[in-house]
């Protein structure tokens, strides 16, 4: 009696398994080039039911190791290749191409109630090394400031790294969060609190400073007055082929560049 | 002698208070759960793929990839575990060696199911080239089942009364017949209640599939082993922790969550039955 | 014809032993083989007892005893919370309800222990850490005593149930014999009954302990993320397991960073085998009675 409903479900399993023949694609790695890469996939599916892609998140840092350990076939990254990996890469025999898909700013946030509207980068990167610990230091309200950070894989938290804290070692104190919305959703519940997350991920839950008086937008992105503007890539292993490259092209096409924007990014041109 | 009858009162008093506050906290975690889930749950719910950067839709992707995953896990693991079971309990020899199974399966059974993933993720992943794959992720589960079902399975032999085994090759049968026509049947019971209960615990791990086979978002169901899916307990992590519009994903994740959780109960509870069931046809 | 049906038996069933074996030898081989290179970069002393964890700065630091204390930590707060409720409720099913309802209650037990961990999980980023934020008006419910908390919940079915178990296996002539002295339900329960059931409770606080400290989503979730020794309880702190689970995606094959992670799956290894050990020694005499 087991064994027939084992059998059966077997040749259930097997069967829906072989009626769906697609080429498949996979992606991984940058939560901030998630939603896009998700908006733009059900777009691009719903032009060619052929092709099924398939999405996972994990940040930056997961997308590469799975672009070099061969696993994977799009790495999104929210930041460019280091030269390490790159070496790593070829090491395997690997070959790391880069394709930007959409430009971002790195936002700061902090609590709405925060009063706080504006900060330098060394002030910056003194927050976030434990130097300033109180918002009244720099002319807020007197509260302990909660700083939030992201992970060893993200991308965001990369470039971050490199713009602002210049390689110095972010407090130890400072929480870790796995995602860009983790980081907006915690700031936007706890007064004290100071985050950073790509704009498509600022909403009015949050408070976004001005850094070095500029204000994160499409102009100051684009022209490169933001301090912490980026790009924003896809890599994949040799230039890209077949379905791969038509998923790209799609993104950077304008009718991938306006899902880019509707998610709260900004397009390349 | 009035003050040991209060001190009596008094701690009955206790253990009443410790059962109502345990069972008050499992009470408002089942109704949070069922509260926000429940609105959420209709029948398109389960039987579509997630729509608009999985603000709707449904869960089905999710749902497939838990049942293929479990499936295969499972494939894997019954054979060899029941089969390792049984060299153990009449095959085995020396007795050194099966002292060693022992010490590493008791040991396996405790071990945390991230290295399993970590693991998993190294073998299958990486050195044996499986990808993140549906390979790989019911591979490591069912690595991970496999300690549990022969124990389990183990200890369901131990509990068939010896004279029956006896009584057996006394008549001139084999061990193997002794084996598949009077021990194991006798003994099936039990084995199925904890072979069902390892489904609905495989079912219900997250971390080690984190890195062997989930993905976060995928219109079709996998169509070979080499596919990532979907699954139900990653699915509820990755919206909590990496979703981009958590307003609509959050009651979505307890939707989720809710399926999971009649999933594990329906196979647990059906495990129970079972096992009661047996039990009371039971002649000895 | 018989001999060949029996040897082939016998052969699948050594073969299917020697599978798990090797499977199973595979995964401690493996872990030992992938963990131990990160000592010939830094000392085991160095490791495990300096709390430097930043494995992707440039030189990096491998310091992971905030990791190792923040595990300890949450399974104390946890079993702090597990054991008077689930002792107690062990207790009371055991000794004072009524058969009607121990016979409701068992089966409960046992479903509960079922539910997946990350459901607690959920319940715990999305209810409970708001919630206690808001109480103690902290600046986050993401910490280790909410990690502590649901922890706890999770593992009081585990104990619990074996207690329970424990318990009601004591013969009711040692009950009867201490009423029958004079001595009061409670202080029958005490003196008499948990004393009969030491060793099947201390198994159960054991398991507990392993569950707990090898629990991994919801720590991942709740606990908060700051690899940190925490000032107080309210304070952010990062276990082993959920470290391992937050950096395994983004380590590659054979660097340091992924040795790293596996030095600490040894660690959690051997704290696992040892607690598995004291566990077999406490319930193993119980057989020679």
């Amino acid at each position: 009696m087991n064994r027939k409903i084992l059998l059966l479900t077997l040749i259930l399993s097997l069967t829906t398994l072989i009626a769906f023949a697609k080429t498949t694609i996979t992606c991984s790695g940058s939560t901030t080039v998630l939603p896009i890469a998700q908006a733009t996939a059900e777009a691009f599916m719903d032009g060619h039911p052929d092709i099924n892609i398939s999405i996972r998140g994990g940040g930056s840092g997961v997308g590469i190791a799975a672009l070099i350990n061969g696993t994977i076939d799009i790495a999104c990254s929210s930041r460019p290749m280091k030269s390490k990996e790159i070496t790593q890469a070829k090491s395997k025999g690997i070959e790391p191409i880069p394709y930007a898909i959409a430009l971002d700013g790195i936002a700061v946030v902090v609590h709405p109630s925060n009063s706080i509207s504006n900060l330098t980068i060394k002030q910056l990167k003194d927050i976030y090394t434990g130097k300033i610990k109180n918002w009244n230091e720099l002319g807020g309200p007197n509260l302990p400031i909660v700083v939030i950070s992201r992970d060893v894989s993200s991308g965001t938290f990369e470039v971050f790294n490199e713009r602002v804290m210049a390689g110095a070692k972010v407090s130890s104190s400072a929480q870790l969060l796995a995602s860009n919305n983790a980081v907006t959703t915690t700031v936007s519940t706890t007064p004290g609190a100071i985050g950073y997350a790509g704009l498509g991920f600022v909403s009015s839950k949050v408070k976004s400073v001005a850094i070095e008086k500029i204000i994160p937008s499409e102009q100051t992105v684009k022209d490169g007055t933001y301090k912490l503007a980026r790009k924003l890539y896809m890599y994949t292993n040799g230039k890209a082929k077949g379905a791969v490259s038509q998923y790209i092209a799609f993104i950077q096409s304008p009718q991938g560049q306006k899902i880019v924007e509707k998610q709260g990014f900004i397009s390349l041109n | 002698m009035n003050r040991r009858k209060g001190k009596n009162t008094f701690w009955i008093m206790m253990m009443i208070l410790m059962l109502i506050i345990t069972a008050g906290f499992l009470v408002v975690f089942i109704v949070r759960i069922i509260s926000l889930g429940a609105p959420v749950l209709s029948w398109k719910f389960i039987v579509e793929p997630p729509r608009e950067a999985m603000t709707e839709g449904g869960i089905f992707p999710a749902l497939m990839g838990t049942f293929l995953l479990t499936a295969l896990a499972m494939i894997f693991a019954l054979p060899s575990g029941i089969f390792t079971a049984i060299w153990l309990t009449h095959y085995g020899k020396p007795q050194w060696l099966v002292n060693i199974l022992h010490i590493i399966i008791n040991t396996m059974a405790g071990i945390p199911s991230i290295i399993f993933g970590l693991f998993g993720m190294a073998i299958f992943v990486n050195l044996l080239g499986f990808k993140v794959s549906l390979l790989s992720g019911s591979l490591t589960l069912a690595i991970l089942a496999l300690p549990v079902i022969i124990n389990n399975t183990e200890q369901a032999i131990h509990s068939v009364p010896a004279d029956f085994s006896e009584a057996s090759l006394a008549l001139g049968a084999t061990t193997r017949q002794t084996i598949s026509k009077v021990v194991f049947p006798a003994a099936l019971p039990n084995i199925l209640t904890g072979a069902i209960i390892s489904v609905g615990r495989v079912a219900g791990e997250t971390a080690p599939i984190m890195f062997t086979a989930a993905t976060f978002y995928s219109r079709s169901l996998p169509h070979s082993l080499q596919d990532e899916v979907m699954a139900l307990p990653y699915h509820i992590y990755a919206l909590m922790t990496e979703g981009t519009h958590p307003e609509s994903q959050v009651p979505i994740a307890y939707g989720t969550a809710l399926v999971l959780l009649i999933l594990v109960i329906l196979i647990d509870a059906t495990a129970i039955i079972i096992r009661s069931y047996m039990r009371k046809k039971r002649q000895w | 014809m018989k001999g060949i049906k029996e040897k082939t038996f016998q052969a699948i069933a050594y073969i299917a032993s020697l599978l798990t074996a090797v499977c199973l030898i595979a995964i401690i081989y493996g872990i030992f083989h992938d963990g131990l290179p990160l000592f010939q970069f830094i000392s085991w002393k160095d490791f495990l007892f300096t709390n430097n964890w930043y494995p992707v700065y440039s030189p990096p630091g491998f310091g992971a005893w905030a990791l190792i204390m923040g595990s300890f930590y949450v399974t104390l707060g946890a079993l702090i919370i597990a054991l008077p409720l689930s002792l107690g409720s062990a207790i009371f099913i055991s000794e004072i309800a009524s058969p009607g309802l121990r016979e409701i209650a068992k089966p409960v037990i046992e479903l509960l222990a079922g539910i997946p961990s990350v459901v607690y999980g959920l319940f715990g980023i999305a209810f409970l850490a708001p919630l206690i934020r808001q109480w103690f008006s902290l600046d986050t419910g993401l910490n280790l005593f909410t990690s502590s908390l649901i922890l706890g919940i999770m593992v009081i079915p585990i104990i619990c149930s074996i207690s329970e178990d424990a318990m009601s296996s004591v013969p009711h002539s040692i009950r009867e014999a201490s009423l029958a002295l004079g001595a009061t339900k409670s202080e029958t329960i005490f003196k008499a009954v948990i004393p009969a059931a030491k060793k099947g409770i201390i198994g159960s606080i054991l398991l507990g302990f392993g569950r707990a400290i090898g629990e991994t989503m919801v720590v991942l979730m709740v606990a908060g993320g700051a690899a940190q020794i925490p000032k107080s309880i309210f304070e952010p702190v990062r276990p082993m397991t959920s470290t391992i689970a937050a950096e395994m995606g983004e380590t590659i094959m054979g660097d340091l960073h992924y040795n790293a992670l596996f030095a600490l799956a040894i660690v959690l290894l051997i704290i696992t085998f040892f607690s598995n050990l004291i566990t077999e020694i406490v319930f193993r005499p119980k057989r020679q009675k």
